[in-house]
């Protein structure tokens, strides 16, 4: 019934090869511009704002959640659902503004430091939680709320027992995209004295030294990719497995 | 036990009511089928029961009770519900959907699971099978089995279905109904259940409200709805194929005739042959001792036998129950093209026959006294005791 056969065909092995090609043409590549003798010289710095870089897109994004998902399930409460459009609108609109000119602004109000960035990282990630949340709760089967409903649940057990579980693929969908958007919109912290990877980057544009600039942004892709992994895997752990996404 | 006084709802921004001050009341342990046609507020009404839908004005009151007074949550989780989109809970597997209003009730695990077992085998679904399951792996009917029985998971007294059976084929529909009315049989629930097939609505109502845009045209049991239509709309309604669907109705043991002539395994052939003969008696039915049924036999072979009627005998596969109604048992007859069957209960014992005319003369008031090529079967009961 749900089993799926997936054969190691002809087509799979043929990626795997054209994977290990790149991989190693552009091991070569970084190879030529000095990534590794740069990463080797250094561990101990690479290392240090990496940490600051997980610590940046750690807070905001958990700050961006607990803020998001409520505001979330807030727009979708009947009470609110006439300013909801009007917040999404707006919200759209901030989400135009350059993840650079948030950050500045944020400057001006808050001054530097890892706080600035934070904030900003927040407000920058905020959008795509709440937009999902909203998008995922309005989209749950009104059949099953009826069901709920007349079986007697209060509104707090249909949230918890019905519409958050069936819209939590959607949600975990918004947050995916925010953090792993925020992984990217991390680096430009350095601009605001918040440390990260940002770095070695933006100091390798100035001084164009390639090795500095790779140094720094080939572990931002890499924690990129890998938050997309873990999310994934969060994801086929907490959806149900009867809700067919997976 | 359900009781409607001049209800009326009027949803806002409309002028016109779409439940127009209705008034009546269901009997205890009776099923009620709200039927009319599409749009005429039936899922209006019984929403209103368990207050998913505000009433404008009158009272709805469950035990005598007003509902408006009672604690909606409480009044809910103590009403089965189903609906017909059936609202399966996609995330939840059969186990938890099953078990949702228990575990509102705050069962204990133990009593949640044995119920959850016992209304899967109620259902017709093995539970080793189907407990762990979710929704999309069900086919509609399997669904369509566990929305029902997840409605009865609490043993509600009073239950309100929304054409509950609506989602799945004819065929399936079918059965769905006879095993809801035997479970219907033992649980004595009051239901509120809305149809729009009037085949439905003859077949599994004790009483039948018909609704005409929200106003209730005739509240009455499916016999005399079909017998005396109150006027042109319920006539049209029910619709001109009445009497047939009185076979829907009808029991065969409402038409069949009881203790039919027969013989017994160990009588003479040459006793019954004689018999037979003076009688008219082309093919005689014949029981064992304890009355079950084990054939029949035929007068032509009978008559120069020397020795028991056993020797002859032919068997009787086709039969019926005195329960079926006798649209199957006409089907039956007209599939194996034959002018007679014989009901016989689930020991096999025979309790009467059906021959076309009789069971004819029950829908329509042509009667024969002849009963085709068996000859003239009488009330007599056995030839040899
Ligand atoms: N929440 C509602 N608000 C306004 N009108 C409604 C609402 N629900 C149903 N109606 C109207 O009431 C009428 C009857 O609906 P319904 O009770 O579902 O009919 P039925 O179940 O007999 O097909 C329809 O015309 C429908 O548009
Ligand atoms: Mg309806």
């Amino acid at each position: 019934m749900i089993d799926e056969v997936k054969p190691a065909g002809v087509g799979e092995r043929m990626w795997m090869w054209i994977g290990i090609a790149v991989a190693f043409a552009g091991g070569a590549f970084v190879q030529q511009m000095g990534f590794f003798d740069f990463v080797r010289n250094n561990p101990g710095e690479i290392w240090k704002l990496l940490l600051e870089h997980i610590y940046l897109v750690g807070v905001s994004s958990a700050i961006a959640i607990s803020i998001g998902v409520p505001t979330g399930i807030l727009l979708t409460r009947g009470f609110m659902r006439r300013y909801r459009d009007g917040i999404l609108n707006i919200l759209g609109i901030s989400q135009t503004v350059p993840s650079l000119a948030v950050i500045a602004l944020s400057m001006t109000y808050i001054g530097i430091g890892p706080n600035t960035a934070i904030f900003a990282l927040v407000i920058y990630g905020l959008l795509p939680i709440i937009r999902n949340s909203v998008a995922g709760l309005a989209g749950v089967d009104p059949v099953i709320l009826d069901a709920g409903r007349g079986m007697g649940m209060n509104s707090r057990q249909l949230l918890f027992k019905v519409e958050l579980p069936n819209a939590m693929y959607i949600i975990l969908t918004g947050i995916r995209t925010s953090t792993v958007i925020n992984v990217g919109t991390a680096a430009m912290s350095f601009l605001v004295g918040g440390g990260g990877l940002g770095d070695l980057i933006f100091t390798g544009i100035a001084m164009v030294d390639p090795a500095y600039m790779l140094a720094g942004a080939i572990p931002t892709a890499c924690l990129a990719i890998f938050m997309n992994w873990a999310f994934g895997r969060v994801e086929k752990w907490i959806v149900s497995p009867g809700l067919v996404y997976h | 036990m359900i009781t409607f006084e001049r209800v009326t709802k009027i949803y806002p921004g409309s002028d016109e009511p779409a439940i127009d001050n209705v008034s009546f009341e269901v009997p205890e342990g009776e099923i009620c089928v709200v039927i009319g046609p599409s749009g005429c507020c039936k899922t209006t009404l019984m929403r209103m029961i368990n207050r998913l839908i505000p009433i404008t004005s009158g009272i709805i009151s469950i035990k005598g009770q007003n509902v408006a007074k009672m604690d909606v949550i409480e009044l809910r989780r103590g009403i089965g519900y189903a609906i017909q989109q059936i609202g399966l809970f996609p995330h939840m597997t059969v186990y938890d959907n099953i078990a949702t209003v228990p575990r509102l009730l705050k069962w204990d695990k133990k009593r949640i699971a044995a119920r959850v077992d016992e209304l899967l085998s109620l259902a017709g679904l093995e539970p080793d099978i189907f407990r762990f399951r979710y929704p999309r792996e069900l086919s509609g009917g399997q669904a369509q089995r566990i929305g029902v029985v997840r409605a009865l998971a609490t043993d509600p007294p009073v239950m309100l279905m929304d054409e509950p059976f609506g989602a799945i084929d004819p065929i399936n529909r079918e059965v769905l109904q006879d095993e809801f009315l035997k479970i219907q049989a033992k649980v004595k629930k009051t239901i509120i259940f809305v149809t729009h097939d009037i085949h439905e609505a003859i077949k599994m109502g004790d009483k039948i409200a018909l609704l005409e845009a929200g106003r209730l045209v005739q509240y009455d049991t499916p016999e005399n709805l079909l017998v005396h239509p109150k006027n042109r709309f319920v006539k049209d309604f029910v619709g001109a194929d009445r009497a047939l669907k009185r076979l829907d109705l009808l029991k065969v043991k409402d038409a069949m005739m009881q203790n039919p002539v027969h013989c017994h395994m160990d009588d003479d052939a040459e006793v019954i042959a004689k018999h037979m003969k003076e009688n008219q008696l082309t093919f005689l039915l014949v029981t064992d001792q304890n009355e079950k049924l084990k054939g029949y036999v035929n007068f032509y072979e009978l008559k120069d036998h020397l020795g028991k009627v056993r020797d002859l005998v032919k068997p009787m596969t086709i039969t019926v129950k005195p329960e079926q109604n006798l649209k199957e048992a006409l089907s039956k007859m007209l599939s194996y093209d034959i002018g007679i069957v014989v009901a016989v209960d689930d020991d096999s014992r025979l309790k009467g026959v059906l021959n076309t005319r009789t069971l004819l003369s029950v829908v329509g008031d042509t009667y024969d006294e002849r009963g085709g090529v068996w000859g003239k079967i009488t009330q007599q009961g056995s030839i040899s005791s």
